[in-house]
Order: structure tokens, then C-alpha cells, then sequence
């Protein structure tokens, strides 16, 4: 097992009551150790997440113009997304440790690979959700089939894709507290440091706490983006 | 607006699916002069969406050809050709996600047309099909079924295309409101006159809308292509005679107006304009058991008479 090491561990001897009797919550720790602990933790957390988002997002982009293209393709490409997913993380880190070393290296591969299923499968659906009409009338019209493409099939299918980005994105944040068991990094770190620290509460809900907020802010820039570039997805629902 | 029609003929147009014994389409052949709607119609299995959807090219001919103003349609770019050809069909297939302005801009956009001059072209189709010009800022969410279906024609309509194919646009709609755009639809053509192949199953439909119809019978194969008073007066075959109803007679009668008869002396009796039809007068001398119709002019006098047998004659 790899012990991460955590920068600050919680000062009994000179801290404050609270902190010497391991309260339920300690203002005082937070407030001094947010710029050395919680803050670096938090960056690196949204570090993380955002590099396994991006990374999973656009492989996951590539598979899926396979996938919807070549038809044959979707069997494979479903069933190796849905095996990765089945692995356990903790599992998988493991796994990968001898083959990535500790490294961020591991942690982005096992985040991206979780990501995947959620966002192919969500692209593959939200373009053969196209209804078969709306193509008609495009190839009728005279568009290419890359400009149906580009113009018709993908902009219907983005509810869809960020319905999956959604998901994969606060599922990821999660998932990525996991990271801590391989490298000191996020915010599963201070987590981790608490836990071997006699179970120092107010890290492990302060720490805690953020990950659960900064999923919901994630989700909700996300749904802002929604309704930023699919106005008519609302209206079309109401109809 | 510019009123440029094609002619379109179909010449021994086939096309055979692979794995399938009989002919979807079998050697169609038929010319649509310039400017007219030609009607297909049919029992389902006839072909008649098939037939339609050979001339764009969405289903490939196996055999025969079709041409447009005398050009093969096989010689010609697939997508240049699908942009000179109007497209309506009965699932409308608007744009969801784009407004009904954008719709209506489809080909003119992809003929690289600037966003000034969609936005005048589709205020000005929009009023063409009688629909206020606020609706381009709309999505077509927010518009009701005939709305859509006004949309789609003039989205067709857009890049002003010599021909148009209209596979059943009327089909998903309610009777009322069925009536009234196959109405506004030959108004609209009055006005455009573009070359237009409508497909329907139904022969009222038909006979209402078209200059010529083409029967198929089941197996793509044209059992009679003629106007739509021929084909009701004298149906070529039994199958043409039953497709078009043992009421065809009555039918025939809704083609023919008061003013084309040899009115009677002004006589006492129900009151209808010369401009109805003979159906509409056969309707109101049984409704008010009369013998003796009154036939008025524009103004309401009264300027001859029918009875019942001149009617019939």
C-alpha cells in the first residue's frame, strides 16, 4: 500500500481545544491550514477531474463517430467501456501502479476509463436518437453528409452528450477523492492524512465537503452550458 | 417571385430492391409538362413514395432514367441536384434546434446566401404561406401541426426550385385543417407555379389537387396517368374504377361548375352563385328536396336556373 503524505498534519500539542479534543467541527483548524492544506488539495482536485474529463470526453468523441459510422464497431467499443467500468478503482490503480509507477499518469488513466462508458454511450444514443425524418429531409435538401452531420445529427444529439458529461463529470470528482491512494494529490489527500491521524474529523468533512460542493458547482455550470447552447431542448420537451 | 418550373419525365424508371421478387417501381413512364402537379396515388405497396424518392436520388434507379428539363438525373451532382428540388414530406422534419427563420434558410444557406437576404427571403415565404412574419424568430416546438407543415413548404419553396416532391404533406393533419392548406396550397401554386409530384393515398385528395393523377397498382406498375376528369369518367380498368370509388360519378360532379352548364329561365328555389360546383348543387337539392335550383351571379341576382335532370344529364 502506497501512504500518501499528506503537507499538514493537525498540531494537537499547540491547537486549540476543539482541535485537541477532536471535535465534530473545528473552525480554527480550517481557517488556518485552508492555504497550506485545503486550497492546494482543492486545486489539484479540479486538476484532476479536469484533465480525466477532457482527455475521457474526447476519446470518448472519437469512438463514438466510430461507433455511430461504422455500425460493427459499437458492439466492441460498448463492451471494453462497460468492462472498465466494472473494474473497482481501488482495483484498478493498483493494477496499473506496476505498469504507470505512482504517478498522475495512473490516477488520469483510471479516471478517464470510467468516464468512458457514460460519455460514449450517451453520444452513441443521442445521435441514433436523430429522428429518421429530420436526416431525410437534410439529404433531400441537398446537404453533405458531413454537413449533416455537423449541422443536424450533432446538435441533436448534444442534450444527450451533455446529459453523459454531467454524469461523467461529478461521478469523476468522486472517484478521484480514490486518487489519494496512489499520490498526494486532490482532495482525498487531506482525507487520507485525517484518517491516519486518530480519524481527525473536521478534515475528513471539511475535505469531504468540498468534493460534494465542488460536483454540485460543476453540475451546475454544466446545466447552465446546456441551456446556453440547446434553448430549443426546453421548448421541445414542453411541446 | 420568379416562376421557373421544369418539365420532369420518368422513362422506364424501375427500381428493383435486391432479395425482392417484384418490381417496387415497375418501367414508369410519364412526362409532368412544366408548371403542373402531378398526383401520384395508390394502394400502399404502389410505389408512389419509391417513384417520388427516385427523382432526388434518395433511392437510386435500377433501371430506365428520369429527367429533369431533359437532363439525366443520374449525370448530375447529387447534391446539386437535391438542391434544385423542393423536398416536403409528412413528418414535416423541421429543424428542431434551429428557429423557423433558419429552417426556411436551409438551402439558401448552403448556397452561401447572406444572413440579410434568408432573413428577407423567409419573411417574404412566410407571408406566402400565410403565416405572420413574427413566427421566423420562433422554435418549431412552439408551432401546431399545420403551422409545421406551412413551414416545410416554404422551406421548400426557399431556393425557388424548378420542382418540387411533396410525399403526402397534407397526410398527418386533420380533416379541417387538411382542406383548408390543400386550398392555400393551390392558391400558393397559382402564384409559383412550380412543377410538383405530390404522393397521397387518398384519391379525394388527389382529384382535388392535381392537374394530372397517376394511378399505381400494387407493384409499382401505372394503371392510368390522366386528368383527374378522365380518370373519373372513364377509368381505364376495374382496378381504376374501384381505386376511385363507385361514388366517382358523384366526384366527377365537384369538378364541374354551374357556369360551365346551359342554364334554364330564371326560376323560383334554392339559391346557389354559378360558381358552385355541380356536387355542391346536387348536395342542396336533396338537402332541400327542391327540383329547381336559382343560379346567381357575383352580385346575388339571380340569372338562370338547373333542375334536378339537367344536373344529372
Amino acid at each position: 500500500m502506497i501512504v500518501a503524505s499528506g503537507p499538514v498534519i493537525p498540531n494537537f500539542g499547540q491547537g486549540s481545544s476543539c482541535e485537541v479534543n477532536n471535535g465534530w467541527f473545528c473552525t480554527e483548524w480550517v481557517r488556518a491550514h485552508w492555504s497550506d492544506t485545503l486550497q492546494p488539495a482543492l486545486i489539484q482536485h479540479i486538476e484532476l477531474s479536469a484533465i480525466a474529463i477532457g482527455l475521457g470526453f474526447a476519446i470518448a468523441f472519437a469512438l463514438a463517430l466510430a461507433g455511430f459510422r461504422f455500425r460493427v464497431l459499437d458492439p466492441p467499443i460498448g463492451t471494453v467501456s462497460d468492462f472498465l467500468y466494472t473494474i473497482p478503482s481501488l482495483a484498478l490503480f493498483q493494477l496499473l501502479v506496476p505498469i504507470t509507477g505512482i504517478s498522475v499518469t495512473t490516477v488520469e488513466i483510471a479516471l478517464v476509463s470510467y468516464t468512458l462508458l457514460i460519455l460514449y454511450r450517451n453520444m452513441i444514443e443521442g445521435l441514433r436518437g436523430v429522428p429518421a425524418e429530420i436526416v431525410d429531409v437534410a439529404r433531400g435538401s441537398g446537404f453533405t453528409r458531413m454537413q449533416t452531420f455537423i449541422r443536424v445529427e450533432l446538435p441533436l444529439a448534444l442534450p444527450a452528450i451533455l446529459a453523459g458529461l454531467r454524469i461523467a463529470t461529478v461521478s469523476t470528482i468522486s472517484i478521484a477523492t480514490v486518487a489519494s491512494f496512489v499520490i498526494a494529490k486532490g482532495l482525498g489527500s487531506p482525507i487520507f492524512v485525517a484518517l491516519e491521524q486518530d480519524v481527525f474529523k473536521t478534515e475528513i468533512f471539511t475535505a469531504g465537503g468540498m468534493v460534494v460542493v465542488l460536483a454540485l458547482v460543476a453540475d451546475g455550470l454544466l446545466v447552465l452550458l446546456q441551456r446556453a447552447l440547446t434553448p430549443w431542448a426546453r421548448l421541445a420537451r414542453s411541446a | 417571385m420568379p416562376g421557373q418550373a421544369a418539365e420532369l419525365v420518368f422513362d422506364e424508371a424501375t427500381k428493383q430492391y435486391s432479395g425482392t421478387d417484384g418490381a417496387a417501381v415497375d418501367r414508369l413512364s410519364l412526362a409532368v409538362p412544366a408548371g403542373e402537379i402531378c398526383v401520384l396515388v395508390g394502394p400502399s405497396g404502389g410505389g408512389k413514395t419509391t417513384a417520388l424518392r427516385l427523382v432526388n436520388r434518395l433511392i437510386e434507379l435500377t433501371s430506365g432514367d428520369i429527367r429533369i428539363d431533359g437532363k439525366s438525373i443520374r449525370e448530375q451532382n447529387l447534391v446539386q441536384l437535391r438542391r434544385g428540388i423542393g423536398y416536403v414530406i409528412q413528418q414535416v422534419g423541421l429543424f428542431p434546434h434551429m428557429t423557423i427563420e433558419a429552417n426556411i434558410g436551409t438551402v439558401p444557406r448552403l448556397y452561401g446566401r447572406p444572413r440579410s437576404w434568408i432573413h428577407t427571403r423567409s419573411q417574404e415565404l412566410l407571408d406566402l404561406v400565410g403565416l405572420d412574419q413574427s413566427y421566423g424568430k420562433r422554435y418549431p416546438a412552439q408551432l401546431s401541426g399545420g403551422e409545421r407543415q406551412r413551414v416545410g413548404l416554404a422551406r421548400a419553396l426557399a431556393g425557388d426550385p424548378p420542382l418540387m416532391l411533396m410525399d403526402e404533406p397534407f397526410g398527418a393533419i386533420d380533416p379541417i385543417v387538411r382542406a383548408r392548406l390543400q386550398d392555400e396550397f393551390l392558391r400558393l401554386q397559382q402564384e409559383v407555379r412550380k412543377t410538383v409530384v405530390f404522393v397521397t393515398h387518398d384519391i379525394d385528395e388527389a382529384i382535388r389537387v392535381g392537374d394530372r393523377i397517376a394511378i399505381l397498382r400494387r407493384g409499382g406498375q401505372l394503371a392510368q396517368y390522366d386528368t383527374p376528369k378522365a380518370i373519373l369518367e372513364q377509368p381505364a380498368d376495374d382496378f381504376v374504377a374501384e381505386f376511385v370509388g363507385a361514388d366517382r360519378s358523384l366526384k366527377a360532379l365537384a369538378l364541374r361548375t354551374l357556369a360551365e352548364l346551359e342554364l334554364g329561365g330564371p326560376a323560383d328555389g334554392p339559391r346557389l352563385p354559378r360558381t358552385a360546383t355541380l356536387r355542391e348543387a346536387l348536395a342542396l337539392l336533396v338537402e332541400k328536396r327542391a327540383h329547381t335550383l336559382a343560379v346567381t351571379d357575383e352580385s346575388g341576382t339571380v340569372v338562370g336556373s338547373v333542375t334536378r335532370e339537367a344536373l344529372l344529364s
